[in-house]
């Protein structure tokens, strides 16, 4: 537990399917009813030393040798992220990542987007927040599957999260996956979760200069939808401004302006996810 | 504040490896690019490794500095933060360092 902002690591994680008759408030990430195969990616290969019968890992090291790891500190998470992503391509399943701070409109984005393209093509989303079933149950009022993580005192979804939610969602073959992350502009980017994309959401009201001050996020993102467009009349937001900040950040990030409110600009949404399915659905050449 | 779960990202990997064996020295690489901070993970390492055979380690952390390659003018250039602008103008920028986030070695005691 840090100290210093409460973040935590994986045991007060819980994974809720808001649709469950009773709730099990310590259902942990940790439960093996996994709907897909353990094809660990990890190595099994511990070069350790083998001490007296019965020592375990390192019983046998001498003082002062120097184990070399060479590895990245990520990678049991990048590991269960490709996992994720094998799992997802398998099954013709695209999943998006959506970051935003808290209150950028993702929601709200995702309830209209769900509502919109939902007779088109078969989605579902998994919900991420410290606490509550609020934003789950938002998504369920409009009919789509949805699994909400509450990461308790954690500030981000990881790839071990989502493996636990996509086993609780069983996404339909060849359907839309929404990942809506916790709200924080930090520390989701650090994280592969396995997605197909990673899509950053700005509304005006935050403020033109946000992507050169969290330039990590920005830098991730395939896409940036600039959100609450209506407001703009009501806001000093600079659009050049903007565009010329994310442009610097990310040289290859589309960005789309949207209002989740009023409907604004969300054919061009649509159109993105829809080039997005097309694309990584056709057949390899 | 992302550096707690690196800190237990980092124990795990290494405790896979050493074990039980108490680590007295840990080395690190984190860029400067990387977006973790290396105050801040040492502090959570400190908290994290209370009670695993890391405790009390000693964290060397190196921090490569960050470097870019302009895809345009075929330049390379340091940088010092992800806001990546070639002096020619091009924002078609490759990081070529400093998003490191590696254990190099620990050394059992």
């Amino acid at each position: 537990m840090c100290l210093t902002c409460g973040c935590s690591d994986q045991e007060n994680v819980r994974v809720i399917d808001p649709s469950a008759t009773s709730v099990d408030p310590h259902d942990h990430l940790h439960e093996h009813d996994h709907p897909h195969s353990h094809d660990h990616p990890h190595k099994h290969d511990h070069p350790h030393e083998h001490g007296p019968a019965g020592a375990g890992i390192g019983a046998g090291l001498e003082p002062g040798t120097v184990i070399t790891l060479e590895e990245k500190i990520l990678a049991k998470n990048d590991s269960l992220a490709r996992r994720n992503r094998d799992w997802l391509a398998s099954r013709g399943i695209h999943a998006v990542n959506l970051m935003s701070s808290p209150g950028a409109g993702k929601t709200t984005l995702l309830e209209r987007t769900v509502r919109e393209l939902g007779s088109e093509l078969a989605v579902s989303v998994v919900e991420g927040d410290q606490e509550t079933t609020l934003d789950a149950d938002r998504i369920t009022a409009t009919g789509a599957p949805v699994i909400q993580v509450n990461t308790g005192s954690g500030c981000h979804l990881d790839a071990e999260m989502l493996d636990n939610a996509l086993r609780k969602l069983e996404p339909a073959p060849d359907s839309l996956v929404f990942v809506e992350n916790v709200g924080n502009l930090v520390c989701p980017a650090l994280f592969d979760l396995g997605e197909s994309a990673k899509i950053v959401i700005m509304s005006v009201t935050e403020g033109a200069d946000k992507p050169l001050k969290y330039s990590t996020m920005f830098h991730t993102a395939s896409l940036v939808l600039l959100n609450k467009i209506d407001l703009l009349p009501y806001v000093d937001f600079d659009l050049d401004q903007f565009a010329d900040a994310v442009h610097r950040v990310s040289h290859h990030a589309r960005v789309l302006q949207v209002s989740a409110t009023t409907g604004d600009g969300l054919s061009d949404w649509y159109d993105w996810l829809r080039q997005l399915r097309a694309r990584e659905t056709a057949p390899a050449q | 504040m992302h550096e707690l779960s690196i800190a237990e990202s980092v124990i795990d990997a290494v405790t896979a490896r050493t074990g039980t064996a108490n680590v007295k020295t840990l080395r690190l690489e984190i860029g400067q690019l990387s977006g973790v901070v290396s105050g801040a993970l040492r502090f959570c390492f400190e908290l994290a490794a209370e009670d695993t055979p890391l405790a009390g380690a000693m964290l060397e952390i190196s921090e490569p500095v960050g470097e870019a390659h302009c895809r345009t003018c075929d330049r390379d250039f340091g940088v010092s933060d992800l806001v990546l602008l070639c002096s020619c103008g091009s924002a078609d920028v490759a990081v070529t360092s400093g998003q490191e986030l590696r254990i190099l070695s620990a050394e059992v005691c």
